[in-house]
């Protein structure tokens, strides 16, 4: 498992370098930004993973629900992705708020803006924020229902808080790739080089993490049954 | 009809427990009240009319949704003692029932607080209304119902919890935002008049049926949770 684990990273690291020479050298300085744009090859990557890992949680989280009476190793299985994809998402949304913050203080001059778009962002992140904490506070044996309970509250939440975008007047610049804007095509190249590298690593830190949960699932077990045995 | 009759069983109980007692309703009562007159003293209203206007719908729903956090515990803590809670787990009634009945007892104490508190908080910040007071009707319950069926649910969740009374405030807070959000907005625009409250108040009624829904449906799996 280590030597599988070394080569993802290896291979992540060398997608994040190339995504990295893409964006630096070979994309073209953006007409009214300048360089300041060249951050939106890291920030709408991060934040496109940062959507997408929720979703695998509460998808692990409601086949836990659902399996955890009848295939007790598989929903222990469940668990683990869950667990994995929760820490994983709290890690990008930060890193995208991070990303965002860097971009907003040179371009609107503040920080932060109480905008639909950052704020939506917040949210997610204190929501699985608060489901990692619920999995810390909770007694051993219920935590992973609880937290699968709260996985899907918040997968619900998701859609109703991000459509407070339309409600709000947003400061957020318009999604340039299924919006009106338009993107040079090299531009394009290493947006998507950025893309596949930052899922790639996303996936490489959720698999690493899912490995570690499920070693201390094994170890719990093992002693549980001897302490059954002696 | 069995399930109604049980869901009255619950409210009933629930009622009776509290007129009792009336600790949950006495402590939020008083909490809310210390709430006014902090943020008062904070702010001072009196002096700047139109900033307390804008700010006073946000201020009693901040301090409802504290005190709601503080007797929602409070109403499952009464289930634990004489290991109640394992009674209604080998109960043959419906579980969400269950949960209906302490939502519903819950909502009507919330009730209470807000049918005091709206009063005092009009005196106390000098307010006079721009808006159509009528929305008020429909916007007061509605962000009730949003706290309180989210928050018994929640409480439910947190009861075996090494760290209740910091769990209950640490999920609901990020999941019932955009019921503070909505709810808010609503309430800022009835006392200020600079809006239409409508879509606010349409938003909230969807947040209320879809999480009634979920809550409902997923309560059977958190009684059991073991």
């Amino acid at each position: 498992m280590k030597r599988i684990f070394w080569m993802l990273c290896g291979l992540s690291v060398a997608l994040l370098a190339w995504g990295f020479y893409e964006a630096f050298f070979v994309a073209p300085t953006e007409a009214t930004m300048g360089d300041l744009q060249r951050i939106f090859y890291w920030h709408v990557p991060i934040n496109i993973s940062a959507e997408i890992f929720p979703y695998a949680n509460m998808i692990a989280s409601i086949a836990y629900l659902t399996t955890r009476r009848k295939n007790h190793a598989l929903a222990l299985k469940l668990d683990a992705i869950a667990i994995a994809t929760a820490e994983i998402t709290v890690l990008y949304v930060g890193l995208g708020l991070g990303t965002g913050m860097i971009w907003g203080r040179p371009a609107w001059g503040i920080w932060w803006a109480w905008d639909a778009r950052l704020t939506s962002a917040l949210l997610l992140f204190l929501l699985y924020v608060s489901y990692l904490l619920v999995r810390k506070f909770s007694s051993s044996s219920q935590a992973p229902v609880i937290a699968a309970v709260l996985s899907v509250f918040a997968g619900i939440d998701i859609p109703i808080v991000f459509e407070s975008i339309t409600w709000w007047r947003t400061q957020h610049p318009a999604p340039v790739l299924r919006g009106d804007g338009n993107l040079d095509p090299t531009m394009k190249i290493a947006f998507l080089w950025n893309m596949v590298a930052w899922f790639f690593w996303g996936c490489t830190l959720i698999w690493a993490r899912y490995a570690i949960v499920r070693r201390e699932q094994q170890i719990a077990e093992h002693e549980a049954l001897t302490a059954l045995e002696a | 009809m069995i399930y109604l009759r049980t869901v009255w069983l619950h409210l009933k109980k629930d009622l009776r427990l509290e007129w009792r007692s009336r600790e949950a309703i006495a402590g939020m009562l008083f909490f809310t009240l210390l709430i006014a007159v902090a943020f008062a003293m904070a702010f001072d209203p009196t002096g700047y009319p139109t900033m307390a206007r804008q700010m006073s719908g946000g201020l009693l729903w901040v301090g409802l949704l504290f005190a709601a956090t503080t007797s929602l515990n409070i109403s499952w803590e009464r289930e634990r003692r004489n290991q109640v809670m394992d009674a209604h787990r080998m109960s043959a009634a419906a579980p969400s029932a269950l949960f209906l009945g302490k939502a519903l007892a819950n909502f009507i104490f919330v009730t209470f607080i807000e049918a005091v508190l709206a009063p005092i908080f009009i005196v106390f910040y000098n307010l006079h209304p721009l808006g159509e007071m009528k929305w008020l009707w429909l916007i007061l319950p509605l962000g009730n119902w949003a706290i309180v069926a989210n928050g018994t649910f929640f409480a439910a969740l947190g009861l075996n919890a090494r760290n209740r009374a910091l769990m209950l405030p640490a999920i609901l807070f990020p999941v019932s935002i955009p019921a503070l959000l909505s709810v808010t907005q609503a309430t800022t625009a009835v006392i200020t008049g600079d809006f239409e409250p409508g879509s606010w108040v349409r938003l909230l009624f969807g947040f209320d049926v879809i999480f009634t829904t979920a809550c409902l449906l997923l309560f059977e799996t958190v009684l059991h949770a073991e």
